[in-house]
């Protein structure tokens, strides 16, 4: 008797069928062939309800492979809730291997941080956008933006900033701040800070971007172009941490996480748990270089 | 300034807009002869047809016709507001007038309008973006023409509302708490903002209670004596059009009945609609 193979796992492996990951790897394809352009895509119905990470989970799921390493992580930490169910998840569906160390990984799965550790040429990065449309904040409706990124009008999306800077003396946007890609395109790289904007800029990874509520795919080729939006004379800069510590390891080039203790003080820890770990564990990882990071002393 | 066949800012031919399905009477049936702009075989409308003049720099043209009658649909067609159904326009600044503009792709029409036109409406809504204030409407046009240099826009900014009487305290105050008049001026200041050399004006002193009137048309005569900006006035209003034009066409039905000096015109119409026009001056 021929055995039957088709039903004896419960799940197709990564949990999507077949079809629909081609449908989604195909959409990918186009994504890295016009770097920041957002592509649409089917969104397929996933065991968590829509704006919970499904987009980087059709991304991730479509492009795992048995081969892969997965780590998640959720505000640069391996431990939040978000992170442990995903990659729960994706463990059970692919049995894949599953780290917390950035160097180890080969996919990554990330909401609202990029890894303070470098990113190399072998790996995939994945992010979960809740709100694709950069555009969004100056224009409602979609197909408006869809011709203004069509015809590269971003008159609006300049004057918001220049407003912004009048209003406050500043570019006041923290989280998710437009950038250039590749000359072209204007792109929202989801809500990472802006510690981490010019880590996209010329990265050695390819960079997902998966918008599962509002169907939209978008990627950064490896070695592209990202240039944050400035004015000639009101330039882009980063969060200031001057004058602050990670109190646990005394370090002070990377993104820091304001904490309250149970007597009131204030403390600041790394927000990158894996990079923590490591420098607690005198290890030296290898660290994004930008001009806005090299200007700080550690 | 010398005018001669050759040396036209704007070229316009057959200018044409029909609103629904035309059949090839719509526009032999449709005119100031029959005193209706909506053909009798398709009920599609002829908003304008076969508007053809040519417009010199630093030349002012009026355009003058009762509401319906199309004028303000040949300057909505020539600033890319709204699609031709046919006809053509040339402007001497882009490509030397040798590219037809009406059916360039968006993008240039888009350079077109930032760097070569300004338009003012009778509405401020439409020209000015109220949830921006003042001085990041005028930075709008700015940046559109590719000025990304904060500190230079805002110099230029200030220097524009200093020209049009706008307190220059109030560039950063939203023109939705503005008067009627200062919106209107703020709504100027953005069109000339990068020096276009033609500017279209439609309706922009209707609704203005006469003194700010007054004052919004002495402006727009100041500024055009001293930048020498082509521009074309769409008005209903005979005493806007004699203060502000050198030369008329009257519109009715989407047609024009008669163009000439402005002077002429007004003292010896020889269209019927223009004298009853003319004879309606109060």
């Amino acid at each position: 008797m021929v055995a039957n193979i088709k039903y004896a796992n419960k799940y197709n492996f990564a949990f999507i069928d077949e079809a629909t990951k081609k449908e989604i790897r195909r959409k990918l394809l186009k994504a890295v062939a016009i770097p920041g352009y957002q592509v649409p895509y089917s969104s397929p119905e996933m065991p968590i309800a829509r704006g919970w990470g499904t987009g980087g989970l059709h991304v991730t799921l479509a492009v795992i492979g048995r081969k892969d390493v997965f780590k998640i992580i959720d505000q640069g930490s391996d431990a939040s809730v978000n992170a442990c169910n995903l990659r729960e998840f994706v463990q059970q569906m692919t049995n894949v291997q599953t780290t917390y160390d950035t160097a180890e990984a080969t996919l990554i799965q990330t909401r609202h941080r990029i890894t303070e550790e470098e990113l190399t040429e072998d790996q995939i990065f994945v992010y979960q956008v809740p709100q694709p449309e950069p555009l969004r904040s100056v224009e409602r409706y979609e197909n408006r933006t869809r011709q203004m990124h069509g015809e590269a009008d971003y008159a609006k999306m300049w004057v918001s900033l220049y407003e912004s800077f009048v209003r406050d003396g500043d570019i006041m946007l923290g989280a998710g701040y437009p950038v250039k890609v590749n000359k072209r395109y204007i792109m929202a790289p989801s809500p990472i800070p802006k510690w981490d904007v010019p880590n996209l800029n010329q990265s050695k990874a390819l960079h997902l971007f998966g918008a599962g509520r509002e169907k939209r795919l978008y990627a950064v080729p490896p070695y592209t172009t990202v240039e944050p939006l400035e004015f000639e004379d009101v330039k882009f800069h980063t969060e200031n941490f001057v004058g602050t510590e990670c109190y646990k390891t005394g370090y002070k080039k990377a993104f820091l996480d304001e904490l309250y203790f149970d007597d009131g003080s204030k403390h600041f820890i790394i927000n990158d748990s894996n990079f923590l770990d490591k420098l607690e564990g005198k290890a030296e990882p290898k660290q994004h270089e930008n001009k806005y990071i090299n200007q700080l002393e550690s | 300034m010398s005018r001669n066949a050759d040396n036209w800012l704007l070229r316009v031919t057959n200018l044409t807009k029909i609103y629904g399905e035309p059949n090839e009477n719509t526009i032999a049936l449709t005119g100031p002869e029959f005193n209706s702009n909506i053909c009798p075989e398709t009920e599609s409308i002829v908003a304008c047809a076969d508007i053809s003049f040519d417009l010199y720099p630093g030349e002012v043209l009026g355009i003058v016709g009762e509401s319906g009658s199309g004028k303000s649909t040949v300057v909505k067609l020539l600033y890319f507001d709204m699609e031709k159904t046919g006809g053509a326009a040339w402007l001497k600044p882009y490509a030397d007038g040798n590219i037809e503009m009406l059916s360039e792709s968006n993008q240039k029409k888009r350079f077109i309008r930032n760097n070569l036109m300004g338009m003012v409406y009778q509405n401020p809504r439409d020209g000015l973006n109220f949830n921006f204030t003042s001085g990041g409407n005028i930075a709008e046009k700015l940046i559109m023409a590719g000025n990304y240099h904060v500190g230079e826009i805002r110099e230029r900014a200030s220097d524009l509302l200093t020209k049009t009487e706008v307190p220059v305290l109030r560039m950063d105050d939203r023109p939705a708490n503005f008067s009627g008049g200062m919106q209107q001026r703020v709504q100027i200041s953005k069109a000339i903002a990068n020096n276009p050399p033609l500017l279209f004006l439609d309706e922009v002193t209707t609704g203005l209670d006469v003194s700010v009137q007054a004052k919004v048309l002495d402006l727009i005569r100041e500024l055009q004596q001293d930048l020498g900006i082509a521009m074309i006035v769409v008005s209903h209003d005979l005493s806007v059009i004699r203060m502000l034009t050198d030369r008329t066409i009257v519109m009715k039905n989407g047609r024009i009945v008669e163009s000439g000096l402005t002077d002429q015109i007004l003292q010896d119409p020889q269209h019927e609609y223009s004298r009853l026009l003319v004879s309606s001056l109060l």
